[in-house]
C-alpha cells in the first residue's frame, strides 16, 4: 500500500511542484494520474519509490516512511518505468540491461536466464535479445524499459506514460498485461495522457492540476466530465465525444466502452419507430 | 506536382542484417496533408530521415533506388542545404534542441540563413505564440518538460516555414487538448499557406480528420497508399495493428450488426455522430 499525506514539493527553480496532495493507493489497485503538462504527474509519483522526498508531509510504502529508506530497498517492491527510456537504458545488448536489476537484486543465473526469456517473449521483444536498445525505434526502447522493471516482479509498478510510441498492437498487449497483473494482485500506477487507453481499461482516475489533486473517481464519471476535463487540458474519449452529442436524444452522457456504445445504440433503433 | 517522390527506395543502416524500408515508391502533391501510420518498427522513422537527406548522409548505410523532394534529388545535396525545403520534428525532442533558452533554438535555423533582425523577432515570436510557448522563451529548453520541449522544436521548424513540414509522433508527450491545438496549427498553415506536411503517428483518433492521404507501413514496406475512409474501413488495415480510431470502429460494429449509419465512413466523433444523429431523424 502506498499512503500520501498532504505532500509538498519544490524543484531547485522554486517552482512549488506538489502543493499539498493525499492519496491513498491499495495493494492490487490499478489507478491513472491524469492531468496537463506540468501539473505534477511526474513529480508526485517519483515519491512512490523514494526518487524524491517530501519537503513537507509524507509517504509510506507498506507503511515504511521513504524518508527512512533507501531507494535501492524500495525499488525491490515499487518498480518504476519512465517516460522517456533513454533516462533508464545503457547497456550494451537488450538481455543485459534486462539482467541487471536482476543481478543486482542477487537472482541465481538460472533465475536471471528464465525471468529474462519470460520478459523478452512478454513485450514481443525476443528477437533483439542481442541487439543494442540503442539501435531500435523509440517504441521498441520503451518497451526494453518496461521489460527490465517486469523481470524482477516488483509488487507496485509505476509506469510513466507507458503508451507513449506504442503501436495499437503493443497498447492492447499492455491492457492485458495490466488485467494478468490485477488478477496476480499487483498494483498498478500509470501517468498518462491517453484518454483511450484509460477508457479501455477503466481504472480508477485521478486528476491533478497545478499540483494538486481536482477529482477522482471511476473512469466512466471522470472522462465523461467536459468540465472537469477541460480544466485539465484533456479531452474527453471519442466514444464519450459522440454519446454528448447525441444526448438531447435522450442518449446517456457517461459512456466510454465501444461494446456498451453499441448496445445502446442499437436498442434506440429497434425501439425507434418508424 | 509532386513535391515528394520516391522510386523503389531501400535503405540498410550499417551492420543492419536486414533493410529498413524496402521498395518504398510514393508520391507526395504540393499541398497534401499526408499521414504515414503502422506498427512501432516499420520503417516510419527511417523514411522520414530520407526526407531531408539525414539518410544516407548522417546514418550513412545503403541507400537503393531515387528520391526527390523539392525539385532536389536528396542523394545529391548536403542536408543543411534540404534544410531549406524541409523541417524536420523528431520524435524525442531532446536530439533537437541545444541553444541556451528557447529563443535562441527557434532562432537558430533563421540566423543560418542569414535572415535580417527585425525578421527574425518577428518570425520567432510568431512561432512562439502559435505553439504556446511565448512566456517560456528565456528559459533553457533543457529545465522544461518534455510536452514543452516538443513544442520548442515545433516552433524552431515552424519559425522556418519550410515548403514541407515532417513531423514525427511531434506530440507524444503532449497532452491531448494541447497536442490538439498544434495540429489545429499546423492543419491550418497547410491549409492557408499550401506548406505539405508529413505527419507519422499512432494515434489516429486525433489525426485522422485532417489527412486526405494515408501511407500505412508494415516491415519496411508501403502496404496501403490512399483514401483514408477506404483504408481504414479495411479489415486488412486493422489486422496490421493499424489503431482504428474508436468512431471508425463503432461505425464498422454497427454495421455488422445490420444498422448502416450512412455511407460515408467516418473518421471521427464529430462525422460519426451527425451520422447518428441523422440516422435518427433529426437533422
Amino acid at each position: 500500500m502506498i499512503e500520501a499525506v498532504d505532500v509538498h514539493y519544490s524543484y531547485a527553480n522554486k517552482v512549488e511542484a506538489l502543493k499539498g496532495v493525499s492519496l491513498t493507493v491499495k495493494d492490487g489497485e490499478f489507478l491513472a494520474i491524469m492531468g496537463q503538462n506540468g501539473a505534477g504527474k511526474s513529480t508526485f509519483v517519483k515519491h512512490f519509490n523514494g526518487l524524491l522526498k517530501p519537503a513537507s508531509g509524507k509517504v509510506l510504502v507498506d507503511g515504511v516512511e521513504t524518508t527512512k529508506t533507501s531507494v535501492a530497498a524500495l525499488a525491490r517492491n515499487v518498480g518504476f518505468v519512465f517516460q522517456n527510456p533513454d533516462h533508464q537504458l545503457f547497456s550494451e545488448t537488450v538481455e543485459e540491461e534486462i539482467a541487471f536489476a536482476l543481478k543486482n537484486f542477487g537472482f541465481a543465473p538460472d533465475v536471471v536466464e528464465s525471468r529474462v526469456t519470460w520478459a523478452l517473449e512478454l513485450l514481443s521483444l525476443t528477437q533483439y535479445r542481442k541487439t543494442s536498445p540503442f539501435l531500435l525505434s523509440g517504441g521498441e526502447r520503451k518497451r526494453v524499459a518496461l521489460a527490465s522493471v517486469l523481470a524482477w516482479d516488483p509488487q507496485t509498478l509505476i509506469l510513466d506514460e507507458p503508451t507513449i510510441g506504442q503501436d495499437h498492437e503493443q497498447k492492447e498487449k499492455l491492457t492485458q498485461f495490466i488485467v494478468q497483473m490485477q488478477s496476480q494482485g499487483k498494483t498498478v500506477v500509470i501517468v498518462t495522457h491517453d484518454v483511450e487507453f484509460v477508457a479501455e481499461c477503466n481504472p480508477r482516475v485521478v486528476l491533478m492540476k497545478e499540483g494538486k489533486i481536482v477529482a477522482q473517481g471511476p473512469g466512466k464519471d471522470i472522462l465523461t466530465n467536459p468540465q472537469i476535463l477541460a480544466e485539465s487540458s484533456i479531452v474527453l474519449p471519442q466514444i464519450a465525444q459522440v454519446f454528448t452529442k447525441l444526448s438531447p436524444l435522450g442518449f446517456p452522457k457517461n459512456v466510454i466502452d465501444i461494446y456498451e456504445a453499441e448496445k445502446i445504440i442499437l436498442k434506440a433503433k429497434e425501439s425507434k419507430p418508424q | 506536382m509532386a513535391t515528394i517522390e520516391t522510386k523503389n527506395l531501400t535503405y540498410t543502416y550499417p551492420g543492419a542484417a536486414k533493410p529498413s524500408i524496402e521498395d518504398v515508391s510514393i508520391k507526395v502533391e504540393k499541398g497534401e496533408f499526408v499521414l504515414i501510420t503502422g506498427p512501432s518498427g516499420c520503417g516510419k522513422t527511417t523514411l522520414c530521415r530520407c526526407f531531408n537527406g539525414l539518410v544516407p548522409h548522417f546514418y550513412q548505410g545503403e541507400l537503393k533506388g531515387e528520391i526527390t523532394v523539392a525539385g532536389e534529388d536528396v542523394l545529391k545535396r548536403h542536408t543543411y542545404e534540404m534544410a531549406k525545403h524541409v523541417g524536420l520534428v523528431f520524435q524525442n525532442p531532446e536530439n533537437q534542441l541545444f541553444a541556451l533558452s528557447v529563443e535562441k533554438d527557434v532562432a537558430f535555423g533563421l540566423e543560418n540563413l542569414g535572415v535580417p533582425r527585425e525578421e527574425i523577432r518577428k518570425k520567432v515570436d510568431w512561432a512562439l505564440n502559435q505553439t504556446g510557448i511565448y512566456d517560456l522563451r528565456e528559459r533553457s529548453p533543457h529545465e522544461i518538460s518534455g510536452g514543452q520541449q516538443q513544442r520548442v522544436a515545433i516552433a524552431a521548424v515552424l519559425a522556418m516555414e519550410p515548403e514541407i513540414i515532417v513531423l514525427d509522433e511531434p506530440t507524444s508527450f503532449l497532452d491531448p487538448l494541447s497536442a490538439q491545438k498544434i495540429f489545429d496549427v499546423i492543419y491550418d498553415l497547410n491549409k492557408k499557406q499550401g506548406i505539405t506536411v508529413v505527419l507519422v503517428e499512432h494515434r489516429l483518433d486525433l489525426t485522422a480528420k485532417y489527412t486526405n492521404h494515408l501511407i500505412v507501413m508494415d516491415e519496411g514496406k508501403v502496404r496501403f497508399e490512399g483514401d483514408p475512409r477506404e483504408i481504414l474501413n479495411s479489415e486488412e488495415t486493422r489486422l496490421i495493428g493499424v489503431g482504428i480510431p474508436k468512431a471508425t470502429l463503432l461505425y464498422q460494429l454497427l454495421k455488422k450488426d445490420g444498422f448502416s449509419v450512412g455511407d460515408k465512413t467516418p473518421l471521427s466523433s464529430e462525422e460519426l455522430a451527425d451520422q447518428l444523429l441523422e440516422a435518427f431523424g433529426t437533422k
